[in-house]
């Protein structure tokens, strides 16, 4: 009965998880970075993932990525269980559906930013022409026109992670992960990549987890997940968002 | 893809001209020292076979003494005229036997002389010898049978002898014998031993058994088979013939010897072949240490880009893609070195056949087979790097400083 009213409504959650552990190693030195997580993400939200280092934070953005994979319980993209899929299945996902946004920034060196910024639209087979366009269009969004030619070495720390951001959001995808997006920036310069994610989610409807320690950034998401020990801690919808 | 796997690898060793360089440096110098040691021994070869077609296919030598070369006993009886004719009359399968008695003497003409070999001889000497005249004429029969005092003379001599003036008619002076010049050898150039085939003066046998031996001995003859024919046969056949008319017992050693020019030139070419092939397989080995630097240099490559990878792969490539990046990587950088290595050793080698003076024989096939077997090193040795890079884990990559 339930599963009808989900149907009709055509709401499988974006994400979805249910019970899902992550070990690494095994017997006595096992260590349970994830001890059961269930959680669910729809569409159009900006979750903030906090907590203290080594509460699992990182391992679960980690898995939603299909970085890495679950060592039980279900992990369902779009109702499609991500652990049945090959490997090159789950890359096929990270290509089409998710964009990244890493603290480091991990651009490429010595490549311009319009070419960093094009690299994934290499990956999905998009001609040089269109590539071009979509690139500069991005490099717009971020407010980098200009900054095309640049490479990461000649940007500052704020104009290198919105070059990222441009790459993570060029090829429009459903998701953008982000790991402490603004762990290596100053404030200012955090507070500014915080208000073109919140305008990205808020324009574009692009889904958000963010993965942060600071309360102030996690502020800025819709809702905020604790992580302590492996497990859900709290899940709340924050005020502000509204 | 492949288009911007192939600009994405250029702008890769770009970035790094140095190291590519040396990287490719000694798939450069493999492959130029296999090409221009096949270019220089197929030279080789293609000369002395050159060579060995122009002394007269199906060439046989009929020698008196037990084997050639200096050591033979002096007392075994040696040819008459006779004997050749017997050959020519007896053994099927002969297209021309001349008998050649030589020795060297000093012409004179004028103010001029100059030593040369002077054969004793007749008119199928030029058959067997596959000589033609530039011009005058070969020996009239009468003069063979008068021992005439004409001669036959070679381009070397002319130019010697008469420089520019008419030789054709002129009488040069051999020893007492004063001979009228009826015909000029076409030029042949120097044989495989080094000899100048061109050094010759030839007269009717007669008159050399009569004016400068003073013999009716002849020293060799010299045999051509029909084209169709084997000459394995007919070297069979004159050796048996030879026996008998020489009254040899069964248990008697030959006291002649009948020579295949056939098996001197494979021997030789055969020596020059397998010389030729010897230095190629040291040189390609020079190929194979060159493909061990580049999977070196590939390695370090892989190890430097780590980051890279971890970007590239969390993005969205696939193992292949990144496999293929760094393989295509490899392949270009050992192609360059590889068409680098034929322009060097197309240069060197023409360079090196004017040195040595062999004809320069540009053999398309090694050029093509050293270019794909350089890009193969370039397979072969980019793809365990590849493949290490192709497998590495995103989160650990994205990790490595």
């Amino acid at each position: 009965m339930t599963i009808s009213i989900l149907d009709q409504t055509d709401k499988h959650p974006l994400i979805e998880l249910k019970g899902v552990t992550k070990v690494y190693g095994a017997g006595q030195a096992a260590m349970h970075a994830l001890r059961g997580i269930d959680l669910r993400i729809n569409e159009g939200e900006f979750v903030a993932v906090m907590g203290p280092s080594g509460s699992g934070k990182s391992t679960f953005l980690n898995i939603l990525a299909c970085l890495d994979t679950p060592s039980g319980g279900i992990y369902k993209f779009k109702g499609i269980e991500v652990d049945k899929l090959t490997r090159s299945q789950r890359t096929r996902l990270r290509r089409f559906y998710f964009g990244f946004v890493f603290q480091g920034f991990n651009l490429l060196n010595r490549t311009s930013a319009l070419e960093n910024v094009e690299l994934p639209l290499i990956y999905r087979r998009i001609g040089a022409n269109e590539r071009h366009r979509r690139a500069i269009i991005a490099l717009e969004t971020v407010g980098l026109k200009g900054w095309e030619s640049h490479s990461p070495g000649e940007l500052s720390g704020g104009q290198q992670q919105r070059v990222a951001i441009a790459r993570a959001i060029v090829t429009e995808p459903a998701v953008l992960f982000a790991d402490e997006p603004t762990g290596n920036l100053d404030t200012a310069r955090s507070r500014e990549i915080m208000d073109l994610l919140t305008r990205l989610n808020h324009d574009r409807g692009i889904t958000i987890v963010m993965v942060t320690h600071e309360p102030d950034m996690a502020a800025y998401a819709k809702r905020t997940v604790r992580f302590l020990d492996g497990l859900v801690e709290s899940d709340e919808r924050n005020g502000r968002a509204a | 893809m492949l288009w911007n796997t192939i600009l994405l690898s250029f702008r890769e060793i770009k970035r790094n001209v140095m190291r590519s360089v040396l990287t490719i440096l000694g798939v450069v110098i493999g492959v130029g020292a296999v090409i221009t040691m096949v270019t220089i021994g197929g030279g080789a070869t293609a000369q002395v076979k050159e060579q060995i077609a122009s002394m007269g296919s199906n060439l046989l030598m009929v020698t008196p003494g037990k084997r050639l070369g200096p050591g033979q006993s002096s007392n075994v009886p040696l040819f008459k005229v006779s004997d050749g004719e017997a050959i020519a009359r007896e053994v099927s399968s002969i297209a021309a036997v001349a008998p050649v008695s030589s020795q060297s003497i000093k012409a004179i003409f004028g103010n001029q002389n100059w030593s040369t070999q002077v054969t004793g001889s007749d008119n199928q000497y030029f058959k067997v010898t596959n000589r033609s005249l530039r011009t005058g004429r070969q020996f009239g029969d009468s003069e063979l049978r008068s021992g005439a005092a004409v001669c036959i003379v070679g381009e070397t001599v002319r130019k010697k002898l008469f420089g520019g003036q008419e030789a054709l008619g002129a009488n040069i002076r051999l020893e007492k014998l004063s001979c009228q010049v009826i015909g000029i050898l076409e030029a042949k150039g120097q044989s495989t031993m080094g000899m100048d085939q061109d050094d010759i003066v030839v007269i009717p046998l007669r008159t050399y058994q009569r004016r400068i031996s003073g013999n009716q001995d002849v020293a060799m003859f010299q045999v051509s088979v029909q084209q169709s024919a084997s000459t394995d046969k007919a070297q069979r056949d004159i050796r048996l013939l030879m026996r008998e008319r020489r009254h040899l017992s069964p248990s008697d050693d030959d006291n002649f010897n009948v020579m295949d020019m056939k098996e001197i030139a494979k021997m030789l070419t055969g020596t020059t072949q397998l010389l030729t092939a010897l230095l190629s397989a040291v040189a390609a080995v020079s190929l194979l240490v060159g493909g061990i630097g580049i999977m070196n240099i590939m390695l370090v490559s892989v190890t430097e880009r780590t980051r890279e990878i971890g970007i590239r792969l969390a993005i969205g490539a696939f193992e292949r893609e990144v496999l293929m990046q760094f393989l295509v990587e490899a392949v270009v950088l050992s192609s360059f070195g590889g068409l680098i290595g034929i322009v060097l050793a197309l240069g060197g080698s023409f360079w090196l056949a004017r040195v040595l003076r062999v004809p320069f024989v540009f053999n398309a096939g090694i050029v093509a087979v050293a270019f794909l077997f350089s890009a193969a090193v370039g397979v072969i040795f980019g793809y365990f790097p590849a493949l290490k890079a192709a497998r590495l884990d995103p989160i650990e990559a994205l990790r490595y400083e």
